[in-house]
C-alpha cells in the first residue's frame, strides 16, 4: 500500500463519500474509497428514507435498479399524548410518479451506491479504519490507515467519516460537537408479513407510508418515526443529548414508550424484532456548519453537521455535497491545483444549492429547541392538542361556545398561561423555521 | 413486545477485538463524578458503576459505536476510538 498514490482518497464509503468517488471516478480520477465496515453500509443507520432528485442528479433513474423497500405516497405526523393523538398527513397519487421518495434500508443501499462507484473505477479499500491524516504544514496529503504500511497519499483527500468524523476534530475545522448539536436515535427494525403491513397502513403493492411522531418522549426535544418497508417497520425515535443526560431515562426505554402507545401498538403487534440499533444524528443545523474545504482536503455529508432536522432530510443532503466535492476536485485536478483557493469552489457550491439555502432557513430552530423548555414543546403543547381536540370532538350536552373557551384555555396554558405567550412562542416558532 | 437489552443487543452481529476501543481516561474521575450518567446514556449499556470496586466497567464488546459517550460524559472522561477494520458491529438491515 506504502507506494500508492491517488488522486483523491475519499474516507467513508456512506451516501456523501461514494457520491464524491463515483462523481470523481467517473471524470477518470484515480480514486480510493475507504470504508471501516466489512462492507459499505455495515455501520449505517438511518431513519429510513431516501430521495430520489439528489441521486438523480448522478445516476439517472437509479430507483430502477437499487435496493429500495417502498415507495413513499403518504407522509403522516402524529402528535401524541399519553392514551391519544392527533394526527395530519398528506397522501397523493402524484408520488407515483414520479416518485418522490422511498424507504430503504443502509446495509441493502450503501453496497448497491458503492459498487457503481467501484464501477466507475473507484478501487474499494474496505474493513480499514483512517487513523489519521498526512500532513504537509496546513496542506492534508493523504491518510494515514490501521493497515500494515497504511499511509496513501493523494493530492485531495474528501472527509466523509459521519457524524463522529474523528478526522474533522484532528483537523480541527470543528471541536467535539456539544451535547446539544446532536439527537441520539435508537431504531428497531419489526418483521411482519407483506399483506399485514399493507393492511395496517393502508397501502397497495409497493406504495409505502411514513409517520413522524412528536410527544411521547418522556419530555425531550426529539422525534420519533415509523416508516413502513416491503416486510418490516422502521420504528425508531431520537433525543437530543443534552436533554437525554439530564433525564437518567435509557434510550430505549424511550423507545419502548413509543411502541407501547395505543396508537402505536397495533401497528407493529405480532411482529418480531428482527435487529436493534442506534445512531448519532448531527442536529446543529446552520450555525454547526464547519469550513468545507482546505488545503487539500473537502469535509462532506454527516461530518459537516449537514443534516436538515426539521424535514428528516439528510442522505439527500450528504449525496449532493459528496457530487459537489467530488465536482471540485475534477476542476482541481484539471488545474493542477489542490489549494484552499482552488477547493473553495466546493464551499461556494454548497451555498449555491438548496443544501445551503434549507439549512439556513431553518437556522433557528436548534436553538430554540436547546434553549426552550423541551417539557414544554414535547409534552405539555402535545398534551394540551390532544386534550383540546378531545374536548371539541366529544358530544356532552355542554356547549360548544364552552368547549371551545376550554380547549383554547388548555393550549394557552401549556404556553405559559397568557395569550401574550402563546403568541410570543408561536413567533418564536415561526423565525425559528424562516430564519 | 418490550425486549430487554440483552435480547435487543442479541439481534445484532459483532465481531469483538481482543482489546477495548472505550478506554477510561481515568476511574478517580468516576468516582468523583456525581451524576454517573453514563449507566444511563448510553444506547447498548456499555457503562455500569461498581461502588464496591470503585470503578466503571466497560462492555466494550456491546458498543454500536454511535459516540454518544464521547459527547455526552460531563468530564469527557471516556476516550473513543473506532474499532480495528471491520470489526465491531455489522448490521444486517441497517
Amino acid at each position: 500500500m506504502a507506494d500508492e498514490r491517488f488522486d483523491a482518497i475519499v474516507v467513508g464509503a456512506g451516501p456523501a463519500g461514494t457520491a464524491a468517488a463515483y462523481t470523481m471516478a467517473k471524470a477518470g480520477l484515480k480514486v480510493a474509497l475507504v470504508e471501516r465496515g466489512e462492507f459499505p453500509g455495515a455501520k449505517n443507520i438511518f431513519g429510513g428514507v431516501l430521495y430520489r432528485k439528489q441521486l438523480e442528479d448522478l445516476i439517472p433513474e437509479w430507483w430502477k435498479e437499487a435496493p429500495l423497500e417502498r415507495k413513499i405516497v403518504e407522509q403522516r405526523l402524529w402528535i401524541l399524548a399519553d392514551d391519544s393523538a392527533v394526527t395530519f398527513g398528506h397522501r397523493n397519487q402524484r408520488y407515483h410518479d414520479p416518485p418522490n421518495c422511498w424507504t430503504g434500508l443502509r446495509v441493502k443501499f450503501d453496497p448497491w451506491f458503492a459498487g457503481k462507484a467501484e464501477q466507475a473505477g473507484a478501487i474499494p479499500i474496505y474493513e480499514t479504519v483512517v487513523t489519521g491524516l498526512l500532513r504537509a504544514g496546513e496542506r492534508v496529503r493523504g491518510v494515514i490507515t490501521d493497515r500494515d504500511d497504511g499511509e496513501l497519499e493523494a493530492n485531495v483527500t474528501i472527509i466523509a467519516d459521519g457524524v463522529n468524523s474523528l478526522l474533522g476534530k484532528q483537523l480541527m475545522v470543528h471541536r467535539e460537537w456539544r451535547p446539544d448539536e446532536v439527537s441520539l436515535a435508537v431504531k428497531e427494525i419489526i418483521q411482519l408479513p407483506k399483506q399485514t403491513i399493507q393492511d395496517r397502513f393502508n397501502l397497495e403493492g409497493d406504495e409505502g407510508c411514513t409517520i413522524e411522531i412528536i410527544g411521547h418522549t418522556c419530555g425531550m426535544a426529539g422525534l420519533g418515526f415509523l416508516y413502513t418497508n416491503t416486510d418490516t417497520l422502521s420504528i425508531g425515535v431520537g433525543v437530543m443529548v443534552s436533554d437525554l443526560k439530564k433525564k437518567r431515562v435509557k434510550p430505549y426505554e424511550v423507545l419502548d414508550g413509543l411502541k407501547q402507545h395505543p396508537a402505536i401498538s397495533r401497528l407493529i403487534q405480532g411482529g418480531e424484532v428482527k435487529e436493534y440499533s442506534g445512531h448519532l444524528i448531527p442536529e446543529g443545523g446552520f450555525n454547526s456548519i464547519p469550513a468545507l474545504a482546505g488545503d487539500g482536503w473537502m469535509i462532506c455529508g454527516d461530518a459537516a453537521q449537514l443534516v436538515n432536522a426539521v424535514h428528516r432530510e439528510g442522505t439527500n443532503l450528504a449525496i449532493t455535497s459528496g457530487r459537489l466535492a467530488g465536482e471540485a476536485a475534477i476542476r482541481a485536478h484539471e488545474a493542477g491545483d489542490f489549494s484552499a483557493s482552488t477547493l473553495a469552489a466546493y464551499d461556494e457550491a454548497i451555498r449555491a444549492s438548496f443544501v445551503y439555502k434549507d439549512l439556513k432557513k431553518y437556522r433557528g430552530v436548534h436553538s430554540l429547541l436547546a434553549h426552550e423548555d423541551a417539557e414544554q414543546l414535547f409534552h405539555r403543547l402535545p398534551q394540551a392538542l390532544n386534550d383540546a381536540a378531545y374536548e371539541m370532538l366529544l358530544v356532552d350536552g355542554v356547549p360548544k361556545r364552552d368547549k371551545q373557551r376550554k380547549a383554547i384555555r388548555r393550549v394557552k396554558e401549556a404556553a405559559g398561561g397568557a395569550y401574550m405567550d402563546l403568541i410570543r412562542l408561536g413567533l418564536k416558532g415561526w423565525r425559528a423555521m424562516n430564519g | 413486545m418490550s425486549a430487554s437489552i440483552e435480547e435487543r443487543l442479541f439481534t445484532i452481529r459483532y465481531k469483538a477485538d481482543r482489546v477495548s476501543h472505550l478506554i477510561i481516561k481515568d476511574q478517580e474521575v468516576c468516582l468523583a463524578c456525581p451524576t454517573k450518567e453514563c449507566n444511563w446514556f448510553c444506547p447498548s449499556d456499555v457503562y455500569l458503576w461498581h461502588e464496591a470496586e470503585r470503578m466503571t466497567s466497560v462492555a466494550y464488546e456491546n458498543c454500536i459505536e454511535c459516540g454518544t459517550c464521547r459527547i455526552a460524559c460531563p468530564e469527557y472522561n471516556i476516550e473513543w476510538l473506532y474499532p480495528k477494520g471491520g470489526y465491531g458491529v455489522t448490521y444486517k438491515y441497517g
